[in-house]
């Protein structure tokens, strides 16, 4: 265990840990858009910017991110010092002048006090922030499906050669974790239509409600060894299955016993 | 031929050494890059063919030798005579007759082709006399443009390969380590970390393997050391690189070589094979317990891969993004290994410190910056070049003394040091030591050693929109203030030189440069802003003249400036009328000529054909 201060009150953490972990189990609010329990953090966005500094630095402080900094004894951290809201503000800013439509966005600048930008908007803005969150997932899944492709402020997400991705599975998860809703997805029937491919949906033989792709199930058998029978039904199904098998297993036993 | 022992390498040398000296005298033809592009090779083809064909005694086609950037680019081609030092340049295919017959027959001297003293028109025959070397010191290119671009003998003959086996034979790690510390040695690639404390930290390191990565994507726009050293001396850095993967630990080491530098890479290659021969690298070398093998890799030519953890990203194969350094890459680097990465101009430094030891390398230079430190000298400067000088040597000896002072005698209006995100000095700064904490306190950098100096025909708001554009487009793009900030700083410097801005865009700058400063992820955002702030700092009258008088003073920047014909000057010899693509000049021969405002995109094509000086920039 290691101490520190946070906002002037002594708090304990596990060595390791990241500041924004123990600030937000601490309830301290401090925005990040490109963080994700799910990967490894990644210091992109720079919202998280926080003010460190030790005893020994004499006076010296220094700007971080706090995703990415591991807890030490002894560290002195601000997460809303007048700096660092400033930097936040500006960082903002930039933000907004890169997606001046992006609901998300305008929300937490205005939180922030930015409700206009100070900058040349983007011309034909769309609303991704660049946080890679969609790609890292992605990776992490073992699909590496989407990537980011491209160099500074032309860089853009998308798939190899930006056609259809053919590792795709259709499984969402670049959608549900996208801190702006910008990648679309269109659900219809038993087809799902993602990144300019169409999947067929798998139908649950109790219910007849729509799971996930034909795709992912495979992908799921493939990696994890799952059965592929397991996907002919749908979760709910599954459950209403298991307590069925529950309820005649005491049926079962209360009747052994009589 | 495995060499297994040091003393069957001194047997190797003595043998090296006496086919050297088996010429009476060798003419060294320089292949640097810049003598390349002028014929340089058509020039060393000629001389061999001229050789051959005239059997002279006592020389042979073996005398004849292909080196490294000899450094005096503006000169060149250039072939040097030696042990004369004769110097002639800017050779030409048609002279080699005359060299052959004179110099090497006759062993007279060829007086039209040897450099002439700028301001007394004096001839030089040595080349050791004239300014531009005599003031020089060289130890990281102690070999370049001397001996054969990658002869492994030839570098043997000079003494290569002694102090690895000193190291591998005498030394322990820690002793290797404790030199490396007591010599002072500070990173050659920009950040000036001490050496001996990187080595240290990663030796200690309890995690395995270990890798050692040479770092040579020397990225900076008009820098050329590196290259001079991988393509004219690639077994220094060899030597260097085992040296440190000996005393940190490491059985196996990168060099990163940028996608630009074909040759290096070929050279390297070379060098490798050949040390794989001698048995300088891979298994036991020199009959030692110690094992070592070198990968060469190939950049995809992001400047961002500069960075190491960008670059050790880039070697494990994944995409050039730096990460975050709060766990330093010496303890969690390459594939999450300890790494020790340095430049290549620090590796080349790391023999001589082993043969002469760390206590000599730490007399030369200042007290915190040792050593020397390698510059490519370019822009506005009579002699450009790569240059070698002690660290301590002050902005005006380099510009002035060997750099032979200003093109055409113009006045001096700044230096740029340090790549795109190092700073302009102005002339009160020309008396500063160069090292690396003097150049930091005066709000440039040392970076890799590039020098760029500018005339009072730059703008310092064109220049920093230049570097500002570069690294708009080099920034990877991972981290919003780098990739958002510099594109908006950039649109600002654009909106200066356009005669759009407003005083409040000055500090809305410096506020955004501030930020970018602190919120960056990586040295290249960090550091971004620096040539807006530089010049802001010691040019801000220049930034208001184009704010408020709407007026470019060095009339570079198109918005604000128009081109007119001198009526005293013009000789009407539609010189400007050919070379206009608007055809926005009329007039007929003789007769005086007029630029139409309307269709003149002020390119300045009409300033740079007129013979007469007779287009003035308003």
């Amino acid at each position: 265990m290691v101490s520190l201060t946070i906002n002037g009150k002594v708090v304990c953490a596990e060595e390791g840990e990241m500041v924004l972990t123990v600030t937000r189990r601490e309830g301290i609010d401090i925005p990040a858009l490109c963080h994700h329990e799910a990967v490894e953090p990644f210091g992109a966005c720079r919202l998280c910017l926080v003010e460190i500094t030790k005893k020994e630095w004499n006076g010296w402080t220094n700007y971080v991110t706090a995703c990415l900094y591991p807890v030490e004894e002894g560290l002195i951290v601000q997460t809303h010092s007048s700096k660092v809201n400033e930097l936040r503000r500006t960082i903002l800013d930039l933000m907004l002048a890169r997606c001046p439509n992006s609901p998300e966005v305008r929300q937490l600048a205005a939180d922030h006090g930015v409700t206009q930008t100070a900058y040349e908007e983007m011309p034909d803005a769309d609303n991704c922030i660049l946080c890679g969150l969609c790609t890292r997932v992605c990776e992490r899944l073992g699909f590496n499906a989407i990537s980011t492709v491209g160099r500074g402020h032309h860089k853009v997400v998308a798939a190899p050669l930006k056609e259809a991705p053919p590792d795709c599975v259709g499984c969402l998860s670049c959608a549900q974790v996208c801190p702006t809703n910008v990648i679309k997805y269109e659900d219809d029937g038993d087809q799902r239509r993602i990144w300019g491919r169409t999947f067929e949906l798998i139908t649950c033989k109790q219910c007849g409600k729509y799971t996930i792709t034909r795709e992912f199930a495979e992908a799921l058998h493939t990696q994890r060894d799952i059965p592929l029978d397991y996907f002919d039904l749908c979760d709910e199904c599954h459950r209403k299955e298991l307590s069925l098998k529950m309820g005649s297993i005491v049926n079962w036993s209360r009747e052994a016993a009589s | 031929m495995r060499i297994a022992t040091p003393q069957q390498l001194n047997r190797l040398q003595q043998e090296c050494q006496a086919r050297l000296d088996r010429q009476e005298r060798k003419l060294l033809v320089c292949c640097g890059p810049g003598c390349l592009a002028n014929g340089a090779q058509k020039v060393s083809d000629e001389l061999k063919k001229v050789i051959e064909k005239n059997r002279l005694k006592g020389f042979s086609v073996e005398a004849l030798k292909e080196t490294g950037c000899h450094g005096f680019c503006e000169q060149g081609p250039l072939v040097v005579v030696e042990p004369s030092g004769t110097f002639y340049t800017r050779v030409k295919v048609r002279d080699v007759e005359e060299i052959i017959d004179q110099t090497i027959r006759k062993q007279e001297i060829v007086e039209r082709l040897l450099y002439a003293d700028p301001a007394t028109g004096k001839k030089i025959a040595n080349y050791r006399e004239i300014p531009f070397y005599s003031k020089q010191q060289r130890i990281a290119l102690r070999n370049i443009g001397q001996i054969n671009q990658c002869d492994i003998d030839e570098y043997v003959a000079v003494g290569g390969y002694q102090s690895l086996a000193k190291v591998l034979t005498t030394m322990s790690r820690q002793a290797v380590i404790d030199e490396v510390t007591t010599s002072g040695l500070r990173g050659r690639g920009g950040a000036g970390f001490p050496a001996g404390r990187k080595w240290a930290t990663c030796a200690k390191a309890d995690d395995y393997p270990h890798y050692v990565i040479c770092n040579g994507d020397e990225g900076d726009p008009g820098a050329f050391m590196d290259r001079a050293i991988m393509e004219g001396d690639p077994h220094s850095v060899l030597e260097g690189i085992i040296i440190a993967a000996y005393a940190v630990g490491a059985h196996e080491g990168y060099i990163y070589v940028r996608e630009e530098y074909p040759l290096a890479v070929v050279n390297l290659q070379k060098a490798i094979q050949q040390a794989h021969e001698y048995g300088f690298l891979g298994e036991n070398m020199l009959g030692s317990e110690f094992s070592f093998d070198v990968h060469v890799s190939r950049g995809g030519g992001a400047f961002v891969c500069g960075e190491s953890s960008a670059l050790m990203k880039s070697v494990a194969g994944e995409v050039g993004e730096p990460r975050a350094k709060y766990v330093r890459s010496v303890l969690k680097g390459l594939f999450d290994k300890p790494t020790v990465l340095n430049n290549v101009e620090s590796y080349a430094n790391v023999p001589v410190i082993i043969d002469k030891g760390g206590k000599w390398f730490s007399g030369i230079g200042t007290r915190k910056s040792t050593g020397t430190k390698a510059f490519s000298l370019v822009g506005r400067v009579r002699n450009t070049g790569l240059i070698e000088v002690p660290m301590g040597t002050t902005l005006r000896e380099i510009i002035y003394g060997i750099g032979g002072g200003i093109q055409n005698d113009r006045p001096f209006k700044a230096v740029q040091t340090g790549g795109p995100s190092g700073g302009c000095l102005p002339e009160s700064k020309l008396d500063l030591p160069v090292d690396f904490d003097s150049l930091t306190e005066a709000g440039s950098m040392m970076g890799s050693g590039g020098m760029i100096v500018l005339d009072d025909h730059t703008c310092v708001v064109d220049l920093a929109k230049y570097f500002l554009a570069f690294l708009v487009d080099e920034s990877c793009g991972k981290c919003t203030p780098c990739r958002e900030g510099l594109y908006q700083l950039h649109a600002l410097a654009v909106a200066v030189s356009e005669g759009r801005a407003t005083e409040a865009d000055i500090e809305k700058m410096e506020r955004l440069s501030d930020t970018v400063v602190l919120g960056s992820l990586c040295g290249l955002g960090k550091s971004g802003p620096n040539p807006f702030l530089s010049t802001v700092r010691y040019f801000r009258d220049e930034y208001l003249t184009h704010i408020k008088d709407k007026r470019c003073p060095a009339g570079v920047c198109r918005a604000l400036i128009r081109y007119e014909v001198d009526a005293q000057k013009c000789d009407g010899c539609m010189a400007c009328i050919a070379a206009c693509a608007q055809h926005a000049i009329t007039g007929k021969k003789k007769e005086l000529h007029a630029i139409n405002q309307d269709t003149c995109d002020r390119c300045g094509a009409c300033l740079a054909v007129c013979q007469r000086d007779a287009i003035l920039v308003i």
